[in-house]
C-alpha cells in the first residue's frame, strides 16, 4: 500500500470515529433521558417507551439505516446520508444504553435517597448530586462495552454510501488491485480502537468494585 | 387504485424467500457456532500451554473484529490466496466462525467459576476425561450461559443483515429490492423490522423455556 493508500484508510477511519463519536455523545445522554422518563412510570409514556426500546434493540443496524435513509424523504424530511447515517446508530445505542442506566437506577440504594431527601434536598437536586455521580460510576462499564459494540456495528453505514474505515478498503482495492493488504490494516486499526476501550473498561469496573465495597 | 400494501401482498414471495434465506442462514449460523464454541471450551480444557494461550489469542482477536470487516477478509480478501467463496457460503463460514468465538468465551467465563466438586464426583465414579466434559461440565456450562446465549443468538441473527452487502439475498435485502423496484420502501422496512422482531421475541421465548427445562432438571433451585 502506497502513501495515497493509507491516506484514504486514514479518511476512512476518521469517517467511522466522527459517527461512532457523535452517536455515542448523543445516544449516552438521550438513553439516560428514556431511562429516567420510565422510572417515572407515566402511563401510557411508559408503555410506548418499553416498545419502542425492546424495537430498537431488534433491529439491525443495516436495516435500520436504510429504513431512515430511504423512508425519510417520503415523510417530507430531507436527510443527507450523513444525518441518516448518525441518527440510525444513535437510536440503536440509546436504546441500549437506556437499559444500562435503568438497571443503574434499580440498584440505587433507597436509603441514600431517602437521606438527600430527609436532608432537605429537593428530588432533582438529591438526584444531581447524590445519584447521578454514583450511577455514572456503576453503569460506566455497561456504557463503554455497548460503545464498543456500536463502533463493531458501524459498518452497516456503509450500505448507504458512507465511506467509513470498512468500506473505504473497496476503494483502495479499486485502485491497487490487492484487496488484503488494505482490509487486514483497517482491522488493525478497529481493533486498536476496542482494545482501548476494553481497557478503559477494565478501569471503569476497577472503579465500579471499588465503589460498590 | 392499488394501494402499495397490495404491492407488497402481490409481491410477497420475494419476502417470503427473504425472510427463508435470513432463518436458514441464522439457524445453521447459530448451530454450528454454538458447537464449535463447545468444541473451543473442550480444547481449552486442562493446563495452560501456548496452543491454548493461541487459541485464546486467536479467540479475542476474532472478538476485536467488527463482523463486515471479517465477512470482507472471508470474501474479498481470500480471493487474493487463491480462495474464492460463494457470498451465501462466506456468509455461513464468517456467522459460524466469529459466533463460534463468542460462544466459546461465554462457556469460558462460566467454565472458570464452575465449583468443581461435580467434576471429581465424576471422575471418583470412573468418568474418563472426555465423557466426564461433555456429560458433566458442558451442560452446566449451557444452563449457566443461557442468558449470555440468547444475547448472542439475537445478534447473530441481526449480523445476518450484513450480508446484504456481499449480495446475500436475505430479508432486509428483500425489502431494499422491494424499495427500489416498486417504491414502496417505507411498507416493506416496516414489514422487514417486524419480522426481525418477531424472530427476537421468539429467541428469548425460547430461552425461558431453557429455564424451566433447566429447573425441571434440577440444574438450579430457586
Amino acid at each position: 500500500m502506497d502513501a495515497q493508500a493509507w491516506r484514504m484508510l486514514l479518511d476512512g477511519a476518521w469517517v467511522t470515529a466522527w459517527t461512532s463519536g457523535l452517536a455515542i455523545a448523543i445516544g449516552v445522554p438521550l438513553g439516560l433521558a428514556m431511562a429516567m422518563l420510565r422510572m417515572a412510570r407515566i402511563p401510557v409514556l411508559d408503555q410506548l417507551l418499553a416498545t419502542w426500546i425492546s424495537l430498537a434493540r431488534a433491529t439491525p443496524l443495516v436495516t435500520l439505516v436504510l429504513f431512515i435513509f430511504l423512508v425519510s424523504p417520503r415523510m417530507g424530511l430531507a436527510i443527507n446520508r450523513e444525518a441518516a447515517a448518525v441518527m440510525a446508530l444513535t437510536l440503536n445505542t440509546s436504546a441500549f444504553n437506556a437499559e444500562i442506566w435503568r438497571s443503574a437506577f434499580r440498584g440505587f440504594s433507597r436509603e441514600q435517597r431517602e437521606a438527600a431527601l430527609a436532608c432537605g434536598m429537593t428530588p432533582l437536586r438529591a438526584f444531581r448530586r447524590i445519584m447521578l455521580p454514583q450511577m455514572v460510576v456503576t453503569s460506566m462499564p455497561g456504557l463503554v462495552n455497548e460503545m464498543s459494540f456500536l463502533i463493531k456495528g458501524s459498518p452497516a453505514i456503509a450500505v448507504i454510501g458512507m465511506v467509513d474505515l470498512t468500506r473505504v478498503t473497496n476503494r483502495i482495492a479499486a485502485v491497487t488491485y490487492e484487496p488484503l493488504p488494505p482490509i487486514l490494516a483497517a482491522a488493525a486499526v478497529y481493533m486498536a480502537l476496542i482494545a482501548l476501550l476494553v481497557r478503559l473498561q477494565a478501569v471503569a469496573q476497577r472503579n465500579a468494585n471499588r465503589l460498590a465495597m | 387504485m392499488q394501494s402499495n400494501w397490495d404491492t407488497l401482498w402481490q409481491h410477497r414471495d420475494l419476502f417470503i424467500a427473504g425472510l427463508a434465506n435470513t432463518i436458514v442462514l441464522f439457524l445453521l449460523a447459530a448451530g454450528m457456532s454454538f458447537v464449535l464454541g463447545c468444541v473451543l471450551v473442550y480444547l481449552l480444557e486442562g493446563r495452560d500451554n501456548p496452543a491454548r494461550r493461541l487459541l485464546r489469542l486467536l479467540m479475542d482477536l476474532m472478538r476485536m473484529l467488527p463482523f463486515l470487516i471479517f465477512i470482507y477478509l472471508l470474501y474479498y480478501g481470500l480471493p487474493a490466496l487463491g480462495l474464492r467463496l460463494q457470498a451465501w457460503n462466506a456468509g455461513l463460514i464468517g456467522l459460524t466462525l466469529y459466533y463460534g468465538a463468542y460462544f466459546a468465551e461465554v462457556l469460558r467465563g462460566a467454565r472458570l467459576v464452575l465449583p468443581p466438586g461435580s467434576l471429581e464426583a465424576a471422575y471418583a465414579h470412573g468418568y474418563r476425561r472426555t465423557k466426564a466434559f461433555f456429560r458433566i461440565v458442558l451442560p452446566q456450562l449451557c444452563m449457566r450461559t443461557r442468558g449470555e446465549t440468547g444475547n448472542l443468538l439475537i445478534m447473530c441473527l441481526k449480523d445476518t443483515s450484513f450480508l446484504l452487502i456481499i449480495t446475500v439475498a436475505e430479508l432486509t435485502a428483500a425489502a431494499n429490492t422491494m424499495s427500489s423496484q416498486y417504491f414502496i420502501g417505507t411498507e416493506a422496512f416496516v414489514v422487514a423490522i417486524a419480522l426481525y422482531w418477531l424472530l427476537g421475541i421468539a429467541i428469548e421465548s425460547l430461552i425461558r423455556w431453557c429455564r424451566r427445562f433447566g429447573r425441571a432438571r434440577g440444574f438450579e433451585h430457586d
